[in-house]
């Protein structure tokens, strides 16, 4: 059996195999990564990491993720050039992987795809999710609504309020959402409470993990189903451009986006990787999500990695404008990748990434998510720094519907 | 000092299963937390389990919660855990400290060892610490002659039961039910048979913990493990007293209560 020509994926693609940055041993990157959680959940764990191991070298599996990337995700995205946009960035030429075209809007489809199937395989009945800004709710509940499993999605209470649209979406496609009040009732405690659900019903469930964060395996499974953006983007832009890009720009919550465009570009030294987080109201003020920029090593929600916290490694609350990037924590990878110094990692205040948002609509008919907006605002500085001879790729990982009611309060619309 | 070598010799000697009691640093109040263990000694508790208030408690269920977000609204510290444990300590319990990992990483494995020891604390139970990654506070605690308890769950393979059990000293805390802490109708039907697999690799005894709140729910767990474990009951007694003398009077009656369950 082989892989028909005309697909997306070969397993090489889906796995990264023989790529030098893959560090994953055990879920180990460098220090980070690791499995921090009660005992009760090891078997769980090894479960998935068993399970996916078998199929990410399974033809067949392959096959059945490659064709509902292409006949239902809407898969391969386009690249697009927006040089009116790129006005403002000196002149560089920036091209966007166009993640917002995907079905249902944000490139977290795609490791939901994967995901679900992989539940399936699990032999699993239900699937809970965590969620920020409503994307991964979103995208997990149509997954499971395609596969006919019960789905439970966690989402913080503030961000069911911010995110209103988006949880109507969820309950539409099937799923029960349940509003988390405890915490900072963002992100990380929906992440708590999700734990809590699966350490109950681990039988029946699968935690649907939405990023490169959590214990192993969850870092690695959730980059290899991301990893197709980089893929598609590498070949894209060669084609495009006869050369590869001079840097790639991502926004950075948990990391996940950013992780599935970079991780293709990792062993072409030659490509700059630039993480941008979400620098809230300013890191002078305490308000923000700089985790990699600001933080320390740290253990959260399953994982070493750098986190927001105080000296006694109490988790301190995010604030970004943007649901999906605010988080205390980030992935391991990312961690490793910053420590490496093979990316490097900024911080955009929500005022940056809100003017690039209206750029973007203004200049090029594209309404951006908040949180890819971050990376826009990012390639605006980076392309003045680099000068006009460089192409910029930058992860549009998500269309801005979901934001218009946060734009319409900035902009008093 | 009072050590859980003593404390399980002492309740084997008296064909009894040893009563361990948790409850979390800073909760109604840092003075009220030591007033509240104290009693739960002086009513029968052998071993207190003081908790490290943390604002990401994934293994816990809401009344946990609640108490440990009360406690950090309260300022607590590392050291006031400490100094709990110190006050808690003289009542003459054996006294450990139960915690997520990220405090103690932070803190400084070392020092957090050598300043519990100091403190009179005789171990930690850490619930999110995995045999893989617990080397360092293996050995921190090695130094500072304190024990290092950790958790098999009812999901727990034999390789891991064998894995876990290896790292303890002191006890292995066996989870009754798979889910979060809380007290519950009814105790795991799960935990005998988990401490039965659990014995054969346990160098110290078993104790277990999870969903247990009554006196009949103390005498069914101690008819087969070397400990009963409670903690959101009392924390329950807590929160619904209406001022910190009725509090402390309903924690006295309910660790009377199970005292007398340990030794049906």
């Amino acid at each position: 059996m082989s892989i028909s020509e005309g697909t997306l994926i070969t397993p090489a693609d889906f796995t990264g195999a023989g790529s030098a940055g893959d560090v994953s041993e055990r879920g180990k990157f460098g220090v980070f990564g690791g499995r921090f959680v009660p005992e009760a959940l090891i078997p769980a764990l090894d479960e998935v990491a068993a399970e996916y191991e078998k199929a990410r070298t399974d033809l067949a599996f392959i096959r059945e993720f490659d064709h509902l990337l292409r006949t239902y995700a809407g898969r391969p995205t386009t690249i697009t050039d927006v040089p009116r946009f790129a006005e403002q960035a000196g002149g560089a030429r920036i091209l966007l992987k166009r993640e917002d075209l995907t079905h249902t809007g944000a490139h977290k489809i795609n490791n939901v795809l994967g995901q679900a199937l992989l539940t399936k395989r699990l032999g699993k009945s239900r699937v809970i999710a965590e969620t920020g800004a409503g994307q991964h709710g979103v995208a997990t509940a149509t997954a499971a609504a395609l596969m006919g499993l019960e789905c439970v999605i966690y989402m913080g209470a503030v961000d069911c309020e911010r995110q209103a649209l988006n949880v109507a979406r969820m309950k539409l496609l099937g799923a029960r959402v349940v509003p988390v009040t405890n915490g900072s009732q963002t992100l990380k405690d929906a992440i708590n409470e999700a734990f809590r659900d699966w350490v109950t019903n681990v039988d029946s469930t699968h935690y649907l993990f939405g990023t490169v964060a959590g214990p192993y395996p969850f870092p690695g499974i959730v980059r290899d189903f991301a990893r197709i953006i980089g893929v598609e983007a590498r070949r894209q832009v060669l084609e495009l451009t006869g050369k590869l890009p001079d840097a790639i720009c991502a926004a950075v919550g948990g990391g996940s986006n950013a992780i599935g465009i970079m991780h293709a570009f990792i062993e072409d030294e030659g490509v700059q990787l630039h993480g941008y987080e979400a620098g809230g109201r300013g890191l002078e003020t305490g308000e923000h999500a700089l985790t990699l920029t600001a933080g320390s090593i740290g253990v959260l929600h399953g994982s070493r990695t750098y986190v927001l916290q105080d000296d006694e490694g109490q988790t301190i609350e995010s604030h970004s404008i943007s649901a999906g990037l605010d988080y205390p924590g980030v992935g391991p990878e990312h961690a490793w990748l910053k420590d490496s110094g093979r990316a490097t990692y900024h911080g955009i205040t929500d005022a940056e990434a809100m003017d690039a948002f209206a750029l973007l609509a203004r200049t090029e008919g594209i309404i951006p998510a908040i949180e890819s907006s971050h990376a826009l605002a990012g390639a605006l500085k980076l392309g003045r720094d680099l000068g006009p001879d460089a192409t910029i790729l930058v992860n549009l990982s998500g269309r801005g519907d979901k934001d218009m009611g946060t734009a319409m309060k900035y902009f008093n619309l | 000092m009072t050590t859980l070598a003593t404390v399980f010799e002492k309740a084997r000697a008296e064909n009894r299963a040893a009563l361990v009691g948790y409850l979390p640093a800073g909760f109604p109040t840092i003075d009220g937390a030591i007033a509240a263990a104290t009693a739960m000694v002086e009513a029968g508790c052998d071993v207190i389990e003081i908790g490290l208030p943390y604002s990401d408690p994934l293994m816990d269920g809401p009344t946990i919660q609640d108490a440990v977000h009360r406690a950090l609204e309260n300022g607590t510290r590392i050291a006031d855990v400490m100094r709990t444990v110190e006050g808690v300590a003289k009542s003459g319990a054996a006294t450990l400290v139960m915690t997520y990992w990220n405090p103690i990483d932070r803190y400084g494995a070392d020092r957090f060892a050598r300043d519990l020891a100091n403190a009179g604390g005789v171990g930690t139970i850490t619930p999110d610490l995995t045999p893989e990654e617990a080397g360092p506070w293996r050995e921190a605690s090695a130094s500072a002659g304190i024990d290092t308890v950790f958790l098999v769950a009812p999901s727990s393979t034999e390789e891991r039961i064998a894995i876990v059990t290896e790292c303890c000293t002191g006890f292995v805390y066996a989870a009754s039910l798979m889910g979060v802490t809380g007290a519950r109708e009814s105790v795991g039907a799960a935990a005998a048979g988990l401490v039965e697999r659990t014995r054969p690799h346990a160098k110290v005894p078993v104790c277990v913990g999870l969903g247990v709140g009554t006196g009949a729910q103390a005498a069914e767990v101690a008819a087969y493990a070397d400990g009963v474990i409670v903690g959101s009951a009392f924390i329950r007694r807590l929160l619904d007293a209406p001022n910190e003398q009725e509090g402390l009077r309903a924690v006295r009656e309910l660790a009377a209560e199970l005292a007398e369950g340990v030794r049906r």
